[in-house]
């Protein structure tokens, strides 16, 4: 048994009381230590990738508890794609955050995004439905406090908005988390996969209902309509590198639902058949046209970009929605994409907006410092976003309506997507094209005597930027390799019993614990 | 004592769901305090409800006993719970210091509360 798969959860955890307690004077010494713990969970993380490149389930029994009675890790190439991509994204948004300042604006910011990166990265690899829960509130708790950094009117009110939508879905959470255990006895996902199975259709009123209302619960996370209300308000407001970083955080929400509905609830489950994609895929195409819609009205560059997340949300559940592992393939390469795009989106916004004096709003303005280089990186971030060639977006999307051509989905699906996409290059364009063409028409602005000319960024403050643009055109450039990685995970996702072998031994686990535990846990230990 | 657990989920998810529509911050944290009692109470009894049974296995002999994982899983609920609150009442405090009222989610228009007071003063 491999003992790294716990270490991308120990090591933001141990980090982060240090960083709180120890350097919380030292913002040189808190950057430098931050810093040190991003580089090695990006090495970790490519290590726990390659081992499972493997093809097996690689478990990890904490204490050394065998399942279904104690608590496991359990790393697939599903879950290491995702701790891959969480450790890159991070040491993208700590730069900018580090380059810009904005972790000198409030206290605790690098303690905050250690305890968020632990949440994100447990969440993905925990092997437990109530571990999920404990990770979702770490990951919150500490996004309560990233929302609020700087503070501020405006930012604080929406912060508290956050907290109380959250705190309801935390509470739903629970009792779906309550409703599944009363029906099944267990919350190990495996022995969750292993119990729904064997639950006859006539008695599976219970189990729908805890399927249910997981799914509101990870929609919740996900924001897919109807309440992705949320989003909009708390990404808008949020400071920017917060903001990028959230871009994975609703993708925890998406990742749990394919974990979840797609593994323990599956298509061929008699309990639960076909109850999750009925709903899923109306709400995800309608999610996507409220994102689209937004971006096509967002008077401000912010919201724009929020309602941009919420339409590549819709575009993903839209192929997670179909349940098969080519549409899960598909929707976990847009999902990294998307990742990425939101996030360059974002930190680009940052870096216009602190040198407008308009602020995000979308009205003329004089052109400010380095505007064509500013103009390039937005419609760089723009063409990856909206989905076209030659960035990842135009593949994922190619990807999802390729994945979409059953009929049962191809008419809502193609339709949402073809005439989405349209609408996100529409109003993207308009913003682009006010922000930074129009404004070369506006007469040149002329600083007052108080009001010092903006500087221009460094290339240490555009480089992260750049790095997440880039990751879109790397993920372009090798989207053959890292299909068939993401094909095999998914395969290994809709072929539990793998995972189920892997984490409850290979033969059955009785309901009462017997006197030999060994038998069921040797099986594990050399597999690992 | 099915009818007091199950009317006391009732009671409080009713309760709660009620203060937190009032859109106000002290409402509203007491009634996610109350939704998170109610969360509490329904974990705790999805293990059956069983009266005077030891919630360990008995090794020998078929004795009966209480399932002990939700005991366990609703302490850790509810410190959850607690923790939240307790960062839940300081972000309203800060943000009623900053905005000057305690509305959430609530336009000027929508304030029911404040037109009154207004007129009242007027």
């Amino acid at each position: 048994m491999s003992h790294w798969i716990i270490a991308p959860i120990i090591l933001p955890a141990l980090l982060a009381p240090l960083i709180a307690f120890v350097m919380r004077y030292d913002i040189v010494l808190a950057r430098a230590a931050s810093f040190a713990g991003a580089l090695a969970l990006v090495a970790i993380a490519v290590g726990l990738a390659v081992i499972s490149a493997d093809g097996a389930v690689h478990v990890y029994d904490l204490g050394n508890w065998p399942a279904p009675f104690g608590i496991v890790l359990v790393l697939d190439r599903l879950s290491a794609v995702l701790v891959l991509l969480t450790a890159v994204l991070a040491l993208i948004v700590l730069t900018h955050a580090a380059a810009t300042g904005w972790d000198t604006r409030g206290r605790h910011f690098h303690a905050l995004f250690q305890f968020q990166i632990m949440g994100i990265c447990g969440a993905f690899l925990t092997g437990d439905a109530f571990n999920l829960f404990v990770f979702f509130e770490i990951l919150l708790i500490a996004s309560y406090g990233l929302m609020i950094h700087g503070g501020g009117k405006v930012r604080l009110q929406a912060g508290l908005q956050y907290v109380v939508m959250n705190l309801a879905g935390s509470t739903l959470f629970l009792i779906a988390l309550g409703t599944l255990y009363a029906a099944t006895g267990t919350l190990n996902l495996a022995d969750l996969a292993v119990k729904v199975r064997e639950i006859p259709i006539e008695e599976a009123a219970l189990i729908r209902v805890a399927a249910m209302l997981l799914m509101v619960v990870f929609a919740i996370k996900a924001a897919l309509f109807p309440i992705q209300f949320w989003l909009p308000a708390t990404y808008a407001n949020a400071p920017a590198p917060v903001a990028a970083l959230f871009a994975i955080m609703t993708k925890v929400g998406a990742y749990a639902i394919i974990r979840i509905h797609s593994m323990i609830f599956g298509p061929e489950i008699a309990a639960t058949d076909g109850l999750t994609g009925t709903w899923l895929f109306p709400a995800a195409a309608v999610t996507l046209a409220i994102g689209a819609f937004g971006v096509l009205g967002a008077r401000r560059l912010m919201p724009l970009l929020a309602f941009s997340v919420v339409a590549s949300m819709g575009t993903m559940m839209l192929a997670v929605a179909a349940f098969t592992p080519w549409a899960t393939t598909a929707a976990l390469y847009y999902l990294i994409h998307s990742t990425f795009a939101a996030a360059a989106l974002f930190l680009l916004a940052d870096l216009v907006v602190s040198r407008r004096p308009e602020g995000d709003r979308l009205d003329p303005a004089p052109a400010t410092v380095q505007n064509g280089l500013f103009a390039a990186l937005f419609f760089a971030g723009a063409v990856a976003m909206a989905g076209m060639p030659p960035l990842s977006g135009f593949l994922g999307k190619l990807m999802i309506l390729d994945a979409l051509r059953d009929p049962q989905f191809m008419a809502l699906g193609w339709t949402a997507v073809l005439a989405g996409s349209l609408l996100v290059i529409v109003g993207l364009a308009r913003a682009g094209s006010v922000l930074f063409w129009r404004s070369t028409a506006v007469a040149a602005h002329v600083p007052a005597a108080d009001d010092p000319e903006p500087r221009p960024a460094s290339p240490i403050q555009i480089a992260p930027t750049m790095a997440a643009i880039g990751m879109t055109a790397l993920l372009a450039a090798f989207a053959g390799p890292l299909t068939d990685f993401l094909d095999a995970g998914s395969r290994q996702v809709f072929h539990a019993e793998d995972y189920i072998a892997a984490v409850l031994g290979p033969q059955e686990v009785p309901e009462v614990p017997q006197p030999e535990p060994d038998a069921v846990e040797d099986p594990v230990q050399e597999e690992g | 004592m099915e009818l007091i657990v199950a009317s006391s989920v009732g009671v409080l998810t009713a309760g709660g769901v009620y203060l937190v529509l009032r859109l106000r911050a002290f409402p509203v944290i007491l009634g996610l305090a109350l939704l998170s009692y109610a969360a509490n109470i329904f974990l705790f009894a999805s293990g059956r409800l069983r009266i005077n049974a030891p919630p360990v296995l008995q090794k020998y002999g078929e004795a009966v006993y209480t399932d002990p994982l939700p005991q366990a899983l609703t302490l850790t609920a509810i410190v959850i719970a607690f923790g939240m609150t307790a960062l839940l009442v300081m972000v309203a405090l800060g943000a009623f210091i900053e905005a000057g009222d305690d509305r959430i989610d609530m336009t000027e228009a929508d304030d029911a509360g404040k037109a009154v007071r207004k007129d009242g003063a007027a």
